[in-house]
Protein backbone atom coordinates (compact mmCIF):
# COMPACT_ATOMS: atom_id res chain seq x y z
CA UNK A 1 0.00 0.00 0.00
CA UNK A 2 1.35 2.98 -0.68
CA UNK A 3 -0.77 5.39 1.32
CA UNK A 4 0.28 6.08 4.26
CA UNK A 5 -1.66 5.14 7.59
CA UNK A 6 -2.06 8.37 9.04
CA UNK A 7 -3.49 9.30 5.82
CA UNK A 8 -5.83 6.35 5.99
CA UNK A 9 -6.77 7.08 9.34
CA UNK A 10 -7.91 10.34 8.64
CA UNK A 11 -9.92 10.05 5.64
CA UNK A 12 -10.96 6.19 6.51
CA UNK A 13 -10.09 3.05 5.04
CA UNK A 14 -12.38 0.08 3.54
CA UNK A 15 -11.39 -3.33 2.91
CA UNK A 16 -12.52 -6.48 1.76
CA UNK A 17 -11.29 -10.32 2.36
CA UNK A 18 -13.39 -13.28 1.02
CA UNK A 19 -13.47 -16.10 3.50
CA UNK A 20 -14.53 -19.70 1.84
CA UNK A 21 -16.30 -21.82 4.15
CA UNK A 22 -15.64 -24.95 5.46
CA UNK A 23 -12.05 -24.18 5.12
CA UNK A 24 -10.84 -24.51 8.76
CA UNK A 25 -7.15 -24.35 7.83
CA UNK A 26 -7.12 -20.77 6.94
CA UNK A 27 -9.38 -19.95 9.28
CA UNK A 28 -8.64 -17.04 11.46
CA UNK A 29 -6.44 -15.58 8.60
CA UNK A 30 -8.79 -13.30 7.94
CA UNK A 31 -9.39 -11.70 11.42
CA UNK A 32 -5.23 -11.76 12.32
CA UNK A 33 -4.83 -9.51 9.10
CA UNK A 34 -7.64 -7.12 10.43
CA UNK A 35 -5.54 -6.79 13.95
CA UNK A 36 -2.29 -6.01 12.36
CA UNK A 37 -4.52 -3.17 10.15
CA UNK A 38 -5.70 -2.11 13.30
CA UNK A 39 -2.90 -2.10 15.06
CA UNK A 40 -1.05 -0.24 12.30
CA UNK A 41 -3.30 2.03 12.45
CA UNK A 42 -2.20 3.26 16.29
CA UNK A 43 -5.91 2.63 17.47
CA UNK A 44 -6.08 2.08 21.20
CA UNK A 45 -4.77 -1.77 22.50
CA UNK A 46 -7.88 -2.53 24.28
CA UNK A 47 -9.91 -1.31 21.09
CA UNK A 48 -8.07 -3.67 19.04
CA UNK A 49 -8.33 -6.83 20.93
CA UNK A 50 -11.85 -6.32 21.27
CA UNK A 51 -12.62 -5.77 17.39
CA UNK A 52 -10.14 -8.89 17.09
CA UNK A 53 -12.55 -11.05 19.32
CA UNK A 54 -15.21 -9.70 17.52
CA UNK A 55 -13.58 -9.91 14.09
CA UNK A 56 -12.48 -14.20 14.98
CA UNK A 57 -15.75 -15.11 16.15
CA UNK A 58 -17.76 -13.61 12.83
CA UNK A 59 -14.90 -14.85 10.47
CA UNK A 60 -15.57 -18.59 11.82
CA UNK A 61 -19.25 -18.34 11.76
CA UNK A 62 -18.57 -18.10 8.33
CA UNK A 63 -16.25 -20.82 8.21
CA UNK A 64 -18.54 -22.75 10.01
CA UNK A 65 -21.80 -22.10 8.37
CA UNK A 66 -21.73 -20.82 5.37
CA UNK A 67 -20.37 -21.66 1.98
CA UNK A 68 -18.37 -18.20 1.39
CA UNK A 69 -18.85 -14.92 2.73
CA UNK A 70 -17.32 -11.05 2.47
CA UNK A 71 -16.12 -9.39 5.24
CA UNK A 72 -15.99 -5.91 4.89
CA UNK A 73 -13.96 -3.49 7.36
CA UNK A 74 -13.97 -0.06 7.77
CA UNK A 75 -12.21 2.42 9.92
CA UNK A 76 -13.00 5.97 10.53
CA UNK A 77 -11.45 8.52 12.84
CA UNK A 78 -14.68 8.01 15.08
CA UNK A 79 -15.48 3.81 14.88
CA UNK A 80 -14.45 0.27 13.43
CA UNK A 81 -17.10 -1.13 11.44
CA UNK A 82 -17.48 -4.93 10.22
CA UNK A 83 -20.34 -6.08 7.80
CA UNK A 84 -19.68 -9.66 7.39
CA UNK A 85 -22.56 -11.03 4.94
CA UNK A 86 -22.45 -14.35 3.61
CA UNK A 87 -24.22 -17.12 1.71
CA UNK A 88 -25.10 -20.36 3.82
CA UNK A 89 -27.76 -22.12 5.91
CA UNK A 90 -28.61 -19.04 7.95
CA UNK A 91 -30.10 -18.88 11.44
CA UNK A 92 -33.60 -20.29 12.11
CA UNK A 93 -33.76 -18.72 15.36
CA UNK A 94 -31.49 -16.04 16.21
CA UNK A 95 -32.55 -15.13 20.31
CA UNK A 96 -31.53 -19.02 20.53
CA UNK A 97 -28.35 -18.36 19.03
CA UNK A 98 -27.84 -15.26 21.07
CA UNK A 99 -28.15 -17.60 24.18
CA UNK A 100 -24.30 -18.58 25.23
CA UNK A 101 -23.77 -21.68 25.52
CA UNK A 102 -26.73 -22.89 22.48
CA UNK A 103 -24.61 -23.98 19.43
CA UNK A 104 -25.29 -26.20 15.96
CA UNK A 105 -21.77 -27.07 15.43
CA UNK A 106 -20.96 -30.81 14.20
CA UNK A 107 -19.61 -33.62 16.56
CA UNK A 108 -16.65 -33.30 14.14
CA UNK A 109 -16.28 -28.99 15.15
CA UNK A 110 -16.75 -29.84 18.58
CA UNK A 111 -13.47 -31.84 18.52
CA UNK A 112 -11.64 -29.31 17.29
CA UNK A 113 -12.70 -27.12 19.64
CA UNK A 114 -15.06 -24.88 17.98
CA UNK A 115 -19.01 -24.76 19.19
CA UNK A 116 -18.57 -23.44 22.28
CA UNK A 117 -21.92 -21.57 22.02
CA UNK A 118 -19.99 -18.25 22.13
CA UNK A 119 -19.51 -17.18 19.28
CA UNK A 120 -22.44 -14.37 19.00
CA UNK A 121 -22.38 -13.60 22.36
CA UNK A 122 -18.66 -13.05 22.28
CA UNK A 123 -19.67 -10.40 19.29
CA UNK A 124 -22.58 -8.79 21.15
CA UNK A 125 -20.02 -8.52 24.29
CA UNK A 126 -17.23 -6.54 22.45
CA UNK A 127 -18.90 -4.06 20.35
CA UNK A 128 -20.85 -1.35 20.84
CA UNK A 129 -23.48 -1.61 18.13
CA UNK A 130 -24.13 -5.22 17.21
CA UNK A 131 -27.13 -5.99 14.99
CA UNK A 132 -28.14 -9.43 12.86
CA UNK A 133 -30.05 -10.61 10.32
CA UNK A 134 -30.35 -13.83 8.93
CA UNK A 135 -32.63 -15.73 6.31
CA UNK A 136 -32.96 -19.38 6.14
CA UNK A 137 -31.11 -20.86 3.66
CA UNK A 138 -29.77 -17.82 2.00
CA UNK A 139 -27.16 -16.83 4.77
CA UNK A 140 -26.71 -14.40 7.26
CA UNK A 141 -25.49 -10.21 7.59
CA UNK A 142 -24.07 -9.30 10.93
CA UNK A 143 -22.95 -5.74 11.36
CA UNK A 144 -20.67 -4.66 14.22
CA UNK A 145 -19.61 -1.20 15.15
CA UNK A 146 -17.03 -0.63 17.77
CA UNK A 147 -16.59 3.00 18.66
CA UNK A 148 -12.84 4.29 19.30
CA UNK A 149 -13.32 6.91 21.40
CA UNK A 150 -15.93 6.16 23.57
CA UNK A 151 -18.06 3.29 24.48
CA UNK A 152 -17.19 -0.01 26.86
CA UNK A 153 -13.87 -0.42 27.65
CA UNK A 154 -12.81 -3.60 29.22
CA UNK B 1 8.83 -14.90 34.86
CA UNK B 2 10.34 -15.52 31.36
CA UNK B 3 9.34 -18.25 28.84
CA UNK B 4 12.67 -19.69 28.63
CA UNK B 5 13.05 -20.37 32.59
CA UNK B 6 9.12 -21.91 32.22
CA UNK B 7 10.41 -24.61 29.39
CA UNK B 8 13.35 -24.95 31.68
CA UNK B 9 11.65 -25.41 34.75
CA UNK B 10 8.65 -27.84 33.34
CA UNK B 11 10.88 -29.75 30.73
CA UNK B 12 9.09 -28.69 27.96
CA UNK B 13 9.66 -29.54 24.05
CA UNK B 14 10.06 -26.91 21.54
CA UNK B 15 8.11 -27.28 18.43
CA UNK B 16 9.11 -23.73 16.90
CA UNK B 17 12.94 -23.85 16.56
CA UNK B 18 14.75 -20.24 16.59
CA UNK B 19 11.90 -18.35 18.06
CA UNK B 20 12.64 -15.23 20.97
CA UNK B 21 11.94 -17.51 24.03
CA UNK B 22 12.71 -14.16 26.07
CA UNK B 23 9.39 -12.70 26.45
CA UNK B 24 7.45 -12.08 29.90
CA UNK B 25 4.57 -14.98 30.88
CA UNK B 26 1.89 -13.26 33.00
CA UNK B 27 -0.12 -16.16 33.70
CA UNK B 28 -1.63 -19.52 31.76
CA UNK B 29 -4.49 -20.51 31.10
CA UNK B 30 -6.05 -24.28 30.12
CA UNK B 31 -9.05 -24.72 27.76
CA UNK B 32 -10.00 -26.71 24.77
CA UNK B 33 -12.78 -24.56 23.71
CA UNK B 34 -11.26 -21.61 21.07
CA UNK B 35 -14.02 -19.00 21.82
CA UNK B 36 -13.34 -19.74 25.41
CA UNK B 37 -9.67 -19.07 25.19
CA UNK B 38 -10.81 -15.88 23.01
CA UNK B 39 -12.67 -14.53 25.32
CA UNK B 40 -10.84 -15.01 28.62
CA UNK B 41 -7.58 -15.65 28.02
CA UNK B 42 -5.24 -12.36 28.81
CA UNK B 43 -2.08 -11.32 26.92
CA UNK B 44 1.18 -12.53 27.81
CA UNK B 45 -0.36 -15.94 29.40
CA UNK B 46 0.55 -20.00 28.07
CA UNK B 47 -2.22 -21.67 26.61
CA UNK B 48 -2.70 -25.09 27.85
CA UNK B 49 -4.47 -27.02 25.77
CA UNK B 50 -4.90 -30.97 23.62
CA UNK B 51 -5.65 -29.18 20.19
CA UNK B 52 -2.85 -29.26 18.11
CA UNK B 53 -4.30 -28.38 14.39
CA UNK B 54 -3.45 -24.84 12.79
CA UNK B 55 -6.35 -22.69 14.30
CA UNK B 56 -4.71 -23.01 17.62
CA UNK B 57 -1.95 -20.20 16.10
CA UNK B 58 -4.56 -17.60 14.89
CA UNK B 59 -6.40 -17.64 18.51
CA UNK B 60 -2.57 -17.02 20.02
CA UNK B 61 -1.64 -14.61 18.02
CA UNK B 62 -5.02 -12.35 18.28
CA UNK B 63 -4.84 -12.89 21.74
CA UNK B 64 -0.69 -12.01 22.01
CA UNK B 65 -0.60 -15.31 23.94
CA UNK B 66 3.03 -16.03 24.95
CA UNK B 67 3.19 -19.16 23.68
CA UNK B 68 0.97 -22.33 23.62
CA UNK B 69 1.92 -25.58 25.62
CA UNK B 70 0.24 -28.85 23.88
CA UNK B 71 0.08 -31.60 26.50
CA UNK B 72 -0.22 -35.21 26.99
CA UNK B 73 2.80 -36.11 24.69
CA UNK B 74 0.57 -34.95 21.16
CA UNK B 75 2.49 -33.70 18.10
CA UNK B 76 0.98 -30.58 16.15
CA UNK B 77 0.49 -30.96 13.17
CA UNK B 78 2.94 -29.67 10.07
CA UNK B 79 1.04 -26.99 9.55
CA UNK B 80 0.54 -25.94 13.04
CA UNK B 81 4.05 -25.93 13.16
CA UNK B 82 4.81 -23.81 10.32
CA UNK B 83 2.24 -21.47 11.04
CA UNK B 84 3.35 -20.38 14.75
CA UNK B 85 7.01 -20.31 13.17
CA UNK B 86 6.11 -18.13 10.80
CA UNK B 87 3.74 -16.52 13.16
CA UNK B 88 6.46 -16.06 15.73
CA UNK B 89 4.69 -17.93 18.24
CA UNK B 90 6.29 -20.20 20.69
CA UNK B 91 4.49 -23.92 20.19
CA UNK B 92 5.59 -25.90 23.16
CA UNK B 93 4.54 -29.51 24.20
CA UNK B 94 4.58 -32.27 27.50
CA UNK B 95 4.26 -35.34 28.21
CA UNK B 96 1.84 -34.18 31.18
CA UNK B 97 -1.88 -34.35 31.17
CA UNK B 98 -3.41 -30.75 30.96
CA UNK B 99 -4.37 -30.91 35.07
CA UNK B 100 -0.41 -31.78 35.82
CA UNK B 101 1.01 -29.04 33.87
CA UNK B 102 -1.51 -26.32 34.90
CA UNK B 103 -1.02 -27.24 38.63
CA UNK B 104 2.87 -27.28 37.86
CA UNK B 105 2.90 -23.72 35.89
CA UNK B 106 0.80 -22.04 38.29
CA UNK B 107 3.24 -22.92 41.48
CA UNK B 108 5.90 -22.03 39.38
CA UNK B 109 4.42 -18.92 38.88
CA UNK B 110 3.01 -17.97 42.09
CA UNK B 111 5.81 -19.02 44.17
CA UNK B 112 8.08 -16.34 46.37
CA UNK B 113 11.23 -15.36 44.94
Amino acid sequence: MAKNRSDERENGLIQQFSITGGDFYHAGHVSTQIKEILKELGIDPNIVRRAAIAAYEAEMNVVMYAQKGLFTLEVTPQKIHFFVEDEGQGIPDIELAMQEGYSTATPEMREMGFGAGMGLPNIKKNSDIFKITSEVGKGTVLDIIIFINQGKNQ
Amino acid sequence: MLLQEIVRHLNLNIFTANLNLEVEVTGGYTSDLLSDVIANAQEGNLWITLQVHPNVVAVGKLKDLAGIILVNNRQPEEETRRKAEEENLPLLGTKENAFIISGKLYALLTQKT
